[in-house]
């Protein structure tokens, strides 16, 4: 352990009710607060993001009709909410809520340190995204409208305001990306170093927790790919705003020099958001199925090759873009290869299952649905990696009930299993399991009643971002299928309430949890319920991997990562 | 070399052959004497039907090729699909928790464990060469090995309008005949169309459902496209790539003529309608 790092111990007064309101809970550096911010941001976002789907899916589902509780939309505005649909959710509700979050909050109380090797840079990193957050809000409100051009932001559509008469809108967007770049940036720093330098006595890296692993890969992966598209999103700024040319072929730029920059963070981005809440599964699953997880290492190693793989894909979003042809089988090999290391990681986790002894808590419930729906995600992107059937299927539904498929399954499906499992840890209380049972079986159902219509509407034809399709006699017929999304998705938005109410009541009238309420083995489960600053009151000393749940002649199934050998076996324990 | 449409044939066969005998057999007593091959031979294609009813009708001389690819990762990764959803609820309903019986204790870390998770993703690489093989052989029909031309058009697409001129087998206007027509392209059945594709504004996308044929239009390039249709008709093109607020609108159409009809309709346009570039 690098002893050159200040950690919060030695910055925050032990005595924190001391602090005031706002370096309490405002401009604090408490790694668990900063979380809770992060989680905050992501769900006000999330308000945003998810309500803009409402308007979306109905304009779709009854293009003639007015909107009830909006109006009517016209084809400028809905470019615009499906491009800031887009944008918030996956740069403002899933980064923030995996990495910021459940990253902030978990990495250091698994490792065992006391907050993040740079609390007063994590703090940093929080206000810069929220000020990214801001900013991009405030697009809604300028002259002609946020942007429209797509969550791809593809130039020449960005590049000039003539295009789409969007002026500022499409230059905030610009700021509120670079912004949000920068806060990762700095959060994945901190997340490695901490992660690698800030483990405590005997936390081995084969001892980490799964959670560890995925979300440390998921920064470098970031902070090594994000680099091209900052330079990307410079040069359209430029283009905007100074007169330059790099994006405009009639000056000697080039329109595909900004799709290679975007997918080569694009696509790694994916993964990014992917590999937290993968690990969010990893970690729910053995606690519910009391086993340790089925192949610790291929787990660990494949997550990396994933990592690795990621970089060499994103062509695979290119394939028709009028790239030279013969680079698309190389391509089409390495995004199908991708199926081999997720195949791995999704097979330990039903393996995990075999024999187990399960118990389908919310948290489970929430995981299971996960990997079941994710399955669907992970198989129809073979269809999309192979050049050949991409002719047909680039740029239509298909894709999008594809990534749906990847990104919902690990963000709100990884996310709420995340909530429902450390809700105890985070605020001290139980959530009711009722209501998060129901919220599971609405959210399950109709999630899939959404996104399977639109495979449907993608394999009938139907271009994606089209305001409405009627104008085509080849896809009228599919317009059935929308309206089932459309209901769906009122459903699914509507099935967030019993979520929301819960977490409301249980902030407030929860029953009070104990230390580790699930009997799991990790070390955050091992401190009070909220923690308190600085975590731990002596540094932990870890004896095991995380996953020692029914360990035949221990004496209880599970055995916490930094319980003595002695205190497990009994004194048969010493013996060995 | 791996035969995807036999193997697929005879799978078909298989799977859906029975079935279909014993329907027909219902209907009609006659054919337990031996007419069992025809109504075999029927359902030959019943797997393929129901997989065809989803996509549009392919007119493309090579749309039957991507069709096919597309059929064999369904069959590759709808196996593993069914499999894994299957064990996933299996596992989840069976070892429900009981309280007297503690969970087994397995790593997954032995050899002979992790096989379990290894062999079957050894198997899904294989498979991945398998699916890389056919789709590259698709691939580079359409779009890598173009075949000689016998009809040229220049598309121009601009916000919200696709272009169609007529050139010479040299790529060149002005042989006294070309013409340019707005949102409509008519091309003759069972003829290669050649088309150089560029755009005046933003990209757009080229799409023809029916065709299996999509390519990026990007300003400042000249890209190169192909087709051949097999049936007569009139088929819509999409633009496919977001292009602004009137993307959703941007519809063309190939109005594809028997050979005959497209030189008398090609004679009249040229007569009637003299070049406006």
């Amino acid at each position: 352990m690098s002893t050159a790092i200040a950690t919060a111990a030695d910055l925050a007064p032990v005595h924190e009710h001391e602090l005031g309101f706002l370096r309490r809970y405002i401009f604090s550096i408490d790694h668990k607060v900063i979380a809770k911010q992060y989680m905050t941001l992501s769900a006000l976002m999330a308000l945003i993001g998810g309500g803009s789907s409402y308007l979306i899916r109905w304009q779709l589902a009854w293009p003639e009709t007015s909107i009830p509780g909006w109006g009517p939309v016209g084809p400028d505005n809905y470019n615009a909410l499906i491009t800031m649909h887009g944008t918030i959710m996956v740069f403002f509700v899933a980064m923030p809520l995996l990495l910021g979050g459940f990253g902030n909050y978990l990495i250091p109380l698994m490792v065992g340190a006391d907050d993040m090797a740079f609390p007063r840079l994590n703090a940093l990193s929080f206000w810069t995204l929220f000020t990214a957050s801001a900013v991009l809000i405030a697009s809604f409100f300028v002259p002609n409208g946020p942007a429209a051009s797509g969550w791809t932001g593809y130039v020449p559509l960005s590049d000039k305001a003539l295009y789409t008469g969007v002026t500022w809108g499409q230059n905030l967007w610009i700021i509120a990306l670079a912004l949000e770049f920068a806060s990762f940036l700095m959060g994945g720093v901190n997340f490695l170093v901490t992660g690698l330098n800030l483990r405590t006595r005997g936390m081995t890296l084969m001892r980490l927790p799964l959670l560890v692993w995925l979300e440390l890969t998921a920064a470098v992966v970031f902070l090594l790919s994000v680099g091209p598209l900052v330079a990307g999103a410079i040069m359209l700024l430029l283009d905007r705003t100074m007169g330059t040319g790099f994006y405009q072929p009639d000056r000697g730029g080039d329109p595909l020099l900004w799709e290679h920059l975007f997918w080569f963070f694009g696509h790694p981005e994916v993964y990014v958001v992917a590999l937290p809440g993968f690990g969010i599964m990893l970690e729910v699953i053995p606690v519910f199925a009391r086993k340790p997880i089925f192949g610790y290492r291929m787990v660990v190693y494949s997550t990396i090759g994933a990592g690795l793989l990621s970089f060499i894909v994103w062509a695979h979003h290119m394939f028709v873009s009028g790239m030279d042809p013969r680079l698309a089988s190389p391509f089409s090999v390495t995004t199908i290869m991708i199926s081999v290391p997720f195949a791995i990681i999704l097979f330990a986790m039903i393996a995990t299952l075999w024999g187990g002894s399960i118990w389908l808590a919310s948290p489970m419930l929430f995981a299971l649905g996960g990997v079941a729906t994710f399955l669907i995600g992970g198989v129809t992107g073979i269809f999309l990696g192979s050049a050949a059937v991409d002719i047909v299927m680039h740029g239509t539904y298909f894709v999008v009930a594809h990534f749906h498929y990847t990104l919902f399954p690990v963000v709100f499906f990884g996310g709420f299993a995340g909530v429902y499992f450390w809700f105890p840890k985070m605020f001290g209380r139980m959530m009711n399991e009722v209501l998060a049972q129901l919220h599971f079986w609405v959210t399950f159902i109709s999630f899939n009643l959404v996104f399977i219509p639109l495979f449907l509407v993608g394999l009938g034809g139907s271009p994606r971002r089209i305001y409405e399709l009627s104008s085509y006699e080849t896809l009228k017929h599919l317009q059935p299928l929308h309206i089932i999304a459309t209901l769906a998705a009122i459903v699914l938005l509507i099935g967030q309430l019993p979520f929301i109410i819960n977490l409301v009541y249980s902030l407030l009238r929860g029953p009070r949890s104990e230390r580790n309420p699930w009997h799991a083995n990790t070390l955050e489960w091992t401190v009070d319920s909220p923690p308190r600053h600085p975590n731990f009151v002596v540094p932990p000393r870890v004896y095991r991997d995380a996953y020692e749940y029914s360990v035949p002649d221990a004496v209880h199934d599970f055995i916490p990562q930094d319980l003595a050998p002695e205190e497990a076996f009994g004194i048969r324990g010493v013996a060995d | 070399m791996f035969q995807f449409d036999t193997v697929e044939r005879s799978l078909s066969r298989f799977v859906t052959g029975a079935m279909a005998r014993r329907a027909v057999c219902q209907s009609n007593p006659g054919c337990l004497s031996g007419t069992a091959g025809a109504s075999s031979a029927k359902s030959l294609t019943g797997i393929r039907d129901v997989v065809g009813g989803l996509l549009p009708e392919n007119v493309s001389s090579f749309g039957g090729e991507i069709d096919s690819v597309f059929r064999l990762i369904l069959y590759v990764v709808g196996f593993f699909f069914v499999v894994a959803e299957i064990l996933l609820i299996y596992f989840a309903a069976h070892y429900r928790r009981s309280r007297a019986k503690r969970a087994l204790y397995s790593r997954g870390e032995k050899a002979r464990e992790a096989a379990w998770v290894l062999v079957p993703a050894a198997v899904i690489l294989m498979l991945d060469l398998g699916i890389d093989a056919a789709g590259h052989r698709a691939w580079a029909l359409v779009k890598q090995n173009p075949p000689r031309s016998e009809v040229e058009v220049l598309v121009t697409a601009k916000q919200f309008n696709w272009n169609f001129t007529y050139v010479d087998k040299n790529g060149k206007q002005g042989s006294g005949n070309d013409l340019t027509l707005e949102n409509e392209l008519h091309v003759p059945v069972g003829k290669v169309v050649r088309m150089i594709l560029t755009s005046e504004d933003v990209i757009h996308s080229f799409w023809v459902p029916n065709f299996r044929l999509k390519q990026d239009v990007v300003p400042g390039r000249k890209i190169v496209a192909w087709f051949k249709v097999t049936k007569p008709g009139t088929y819509e093109i999409a633009c496919s790539e977001l292009c602004g607020f009137g993307h959703y609108s941007m519809r063309g159409e190939v109005i594809v003529h028997p050979e005959a009809e497209y030189a008398r309709w090609r004679a009249e346009a040229s007569v009637g309608a003299p070049a406006s570039r």
